[in-house]
């Protein structure tokens, strides 16, 4: 080598060491920026979870307290009673928005021309007229007495007091007018106007008043669905998972059937409304709008769900237990069901459960057959008109007062809570008995 | 006897018959066991049966097939110039005699004289009783009425006689059989078998039932608007026909639809892919078992949360926020943007490409994450350049499947998304999907066979064709490329 050449290497050397510290530093910022972006990505996904529990509880809790007013209601004998004998078609028909009037105006002075009244009338519920209705009807002795009553206040007033509505929007633009906040604050300053437990949230049907809106309805409509899933669903896919897994012969029917089965998992939910729409409605002549039918039409749908679930969950239990089953002189059936089911039942629990969860948060398919629909009374029979709690929530999403916003949030946490549980149950059923093979 | 009392009582009947097969077959076997061939609830089963089944068996297709009859039995016997009559005008007629078949039997002994003597009465007292008609009545309609009445209840006394003959002949049958060599156990294993193949079956079933119902209603559709006017038109505007204006057309276009969907999606998988993916990764490749077994389940929460509750969630706060950040910034964002509502979507699908991506990522074998290590790799280049190139097909199938999921979603685009149909490439003007519009042509109050609702079904196929299509080439994938790591 000549002395250049040398002198080249020496003094390449160190940029070589130089160039190898570099390109390591380079790699070790790499590798902590793949570690950041993972945190990252990790951090972004459960903040948008936090965002979005935080945004439903924050709208959300406002409605489990409404606003009422103690009034003291004079049940005047010849508004209710004018012919003394208390008939009941009396009763029924008397004029309780007057007396609730009445008792309201007395109580904040107010001055009795119209307008006064008018204003005065907007401050109460319509659902006072039923209440103090049915008051009378239970007991009739109540005619010619005071009593205090607390009776709801319109939504608008509830909204004010939890501060929808602003007090310093001006006042025409506002729903409530200055005077009518006077009464307002002049109430609360006396005790008379409150905010109590909203049970109506749960007893009250659909209204389109918000004070008097509920989940009654929702409730008991998704109750029955789960009830029909729960008795069709389950036996069928636990059959049909128990036949394709452990009798079923290993030819094209059966792939054909498993290949169905793993394609029906992925549908869209909005498809099985219309299977429901076109068979259970249009063809078999079964009523809109029936807890019935959406049960049917969640039954198709969960039942992919559990028969793969019970499938792994057959497909868990090892095969010496069948084989020293079989080895006992049972026949493949007594194996199956008197061994091997009651070994797969935890994953079999599991899986339905999560299945009923998920059912119970469908939306969609409800929509097409019909349980949009406005139901005030509490339906009785699986057959009645009725609604879900999701369909309640998508019902009243759409709402454009005040009032109904919070109840869409509450309504949401209600379902929410129901999915946790049922999850939760889910999990713990899990953990506590799935055996480790 | 009403049908759901009488199947009530066959299948309760199945007790007390259950019990005496029971007695039956202990008595046999009482002094030597071993001579009975099964055990004794095996011939109970039997019994139990042989009793239940026949008779359920008839009644259920008696009640199917009797209604049919009774009806062209009714049909036939009507005057021949009534059948002569527009088909649509006949079911009228069969629908009134059916109505005021339902209400004679409310009548009292006077109507029905005051009836017969003066036709012309029927309808007033009719109403009393509970039944509207539209029009006065022809005679003949009271006396088909009549005799519909009677072929009901002696439809009624018939199937009621022969189940129950059925059920006490099968009885006797199989408890004569009762005996300790026969063998009643393999026979009701196979009955058991029989049923557990029918409950498969209706999965079959149920897909089958899709398939056609989607297809005929499509098929009804296609008869009144051009399939390829709607494949590839352009223009959304289906004309809602006012009552009696029967002849609106409405242009029944897919491509804006069709668009909004692949839009929405496209959104919600660049939103959910990166945070997807690097959830799995870090999470499958770098973070402590603790830590997974805590964030793993915190993950699958998003999966877990109706899409109802997302939509609620996009409009209440994900819309207004977008738009007023937009207004600070100039921009005039909608607040129903294609925007908002995919990034909501994607919220909704990351567990989706997370927990599909951690399992493939687990999936990879160790041996070439050590061989990259051996040849000096940091951990982050081995991953960069073994680990998901070896993952890649199973990734890719898993952006498939939750794209498939986006497509069909339908919640959180009814709520979050704009109903105009829209071909625009802004994603902060509003776009509408597929399934916000088969929401909105069916949830209205309108005749069913008009193309505005059939539509409906058009677009549910053509839906339910895009996701299977990709959950099959998704699954094809997977399967075509995992071989080689195996």
């Amino acid at each position: 080598m000549t002395t250049v050449e040398m002198t080249r290497d020496a003094a390449a050397a160190p940029s070589r060491a130089d160039a190898a510290k570099a390109l390591a530093k380079r790699r070790k910022a790499a590798e902590w920026r793949f570690k950041a972006y993972g945190v990252g990505a990790i951090a972004i996904s459960l903040a948008f979870l936090v965002i979005l529990f935080t945004t439903i509880v924050g709208n959300g809790y406002p409605a489990f307290v409404q606003s009422s007013i103690k009034l003291d209601i004079f049940f005047d004998p010849a508004e209710i009673d004018p012919s003394g004998t208390k008939k009941v078609e009396d009763i029924r028909n008397a004029n309780y928005p007057k007396l609730a009037a009445n008792a309201l105006e007395k109580l904040i002075g107010a001055s009795g021309d119209r307008k006064a009244r008018k204003d005065v009338t907007q401050l109460l519920s319509q659902g006072a007229d039923i209440q103090l209705r049915n008051m009378v009807l239970k007991d009739p002795s109540l005619i010619g007495t005071t009593q205090p009553v607390w009776v709801i206040a319109r939504a608008n007033v509830d909204s004010l007091l939890k501060g929808s509505i602003s007090r310093d929007t001006p006042e025409d633009r506002r729903q409530i007018n200055d005077r009518q906040i006077g009464w307002i604050d002049k109430l609360v300053a006396d005790g008379r106007l409150e905010k109590k437990f909203n049970t109506g949230l749960f007893t009250f049907g659909n209204s389109s008043e918000a004070e008097t809106a509920g989940l009654a309805v929702a409730l008991v409509g998704s109750f029955f669905m789960m009830a029909t899933v729960l008795l069709l669903a389950v036996p069928l896919g636990v059959a049909a998972a128990l036949y394709l897994q452990e009798l079923a012969p290993k030819n094209r029917w059966t792939d054909l059937i498993e290949v169905n089965i793993n394609n029906l998992a992925a549908v869209p939910s909005i498809v099985f409304g219309l299977l429901g729409l076109a068979v259970f409605i249009n063809f078999a002549g079964l009523p809109r709008s029936a807890s019935l039918v959406g049960g049917l039409v969640l039954t198709l749908m969960t039942l992919p769900t559990i028969i793969i679930a019970t499938r792994a969950a057959v497909a868990a239990v090892p095969p010496s237990i069948r084989e020293a089953a079989l080895g006992v002189g049972a026949s493949r059936m007594q194996t199956i069901f008197h061994h091997v089911l009651p070994l797969a039942m935890p994953g079999i629990l599991t899986g339905t459960i999560i299945g009923l969860a998920k059912a119970l948060g469908e939306t969609a398919p409800l929509l097409m057959i019909g349980m949009v629909a406005f139901v005030i009374d509490v339906p009785s029979t699986p057959l009645d008109s009725a609604t879900a709690l999701p369909v309640q929530v998508y019902m009243w999403a759409t709402e454009a007062q005040r009032g109904f916003v919070e109840r869409t949030a509450a309504a949401t946490l209600v379902l929410l809570g129901f999915m946790i549980a049922m999850n939760a149950v889910a999990i713990v059923l899990r953990q506590r008995f799935t055996r480790k093979w | 006897m009403s049908l759901s009392l009488l199947l009530t009582l066959v299948l309760v009947a199945a007790v007390p018959v259950f019990i005496l097969g029971l007695f039956k077959a202990r008595a046999l076997g009482r002094d030597n066991p071993r001579l009975l061939h099964s055990r004794p609830g095996y011939y109970a089963g039997y019994v139990a049966i042989w009793s239940v089944l026949p008779a359920v068996f008839f009644v259920l297709v008696w009640s199917t097939a009797a209604p049919i009859a009774i009806n062209s039995m009714i049909r036939g016997e009507l005057p021949l110039q009534v059948l002569q009559r527009a088909g649509g005008q006949v079911s009228l007629i069969m629908g009134t005699i059916d109505s005021v078949a339902r209400g004679l039997p409310f009548l009292t002994t006077a109507e029905r004289t005051e009836i017969a003597a003066n036709p012309a009465a029927i309808r007033d007292i009719l109403g009393k009783a509970g039944v509207v008609l539209a029009a006065e009545p022809e005679p003949y309609v009271i006396a088909a009425a009549d005799h519909l009445n009677s072929l009901r209840v002696t439809s009624r006394w018939l199937m009621t006689g022969v189940a129950a003959g059925l059920g006490i002949l099968g009885f006797l049958f199989a408890f004569s059989r009762i005996r300790a060599e026969f063998r009643a156990r393999n026979v009701v294993e196979s009955v058991v078998r029989a049923a557990l193949i029918a409950a498969s079956t209706v999965a079959i079933l149920t897909t089958v039932g899709i398939i056609m119902s989607v297809l005929i209603q499509s098929v009804a559709f296609f008869e009144s608007v051009n399939i390829f006017s709607f494949l590839f038109g352009t223009v959304w505007d289906p004309r809602f026909a006012g009552a009696g204006d029967a002849t609106a057309q409405g242009q029944f276009g897919l491509l804006p639809l069709l668009w909004g969907t692949l839009f929405i999606s496209a959104i919600a998988l660049v939103t959910a892919v990166p945070l997807g993916l690097f959830s799995a990764i870090y999470m499958s490749e770098y973070a402590h078992p603790k830590v997974r077994a805590v964030f793993k389940p915190l993950l699958e929460i998003l999966a877990g949360i109706p899409t109802i509750v997302y939509g609620f969630f996009a409009l209440i706060t994900i819309g207004p926020f977008l738009r007023d950040t937009g207004a600070l910034f100039g921009l005039q964002i909608s607040a129903t943007s294609a925007l908002g509502a995919g990034l909501v979507m994607g919220i909704m699908i990351i567990p989706f490409v997370s927990s599909l991506s951690d399992d493939i990522i687990s999936a990879v074998p160790q041996s070439l994450r050590e061989g990259s290590f051996g040849l000096g790799a940091t951990k982050s280049e081995t991953i960069k350049l073994v680990v998901l190139p070896a993952a890649l097909p199973g990734i890719v199938g898993a952006i498939l499947l939750a794209g498939s999921r986006a497509i069909g979603e339908t919640m959180i685009v009814v709520l979050a998304a704009g109903i105009a149909a829209n071909l625009t490439i802004n994603p902060l003007e509003s776009v509408t999907t597929i399934t916000v519009k088969i929401v909105s042509q069916l949830t209205g109050d309108l005749e069913f066979n008009t193309p505005q609702t059939l539509v409906a079904f058009a677009l549910g196929l053509t839906l339910f064709v895009i996701t299977l299509s990709l959950n099959v080439y998704a699954l094809h994938i997977v399967r075509k490329y995992r071989e080689q790591y195996e």
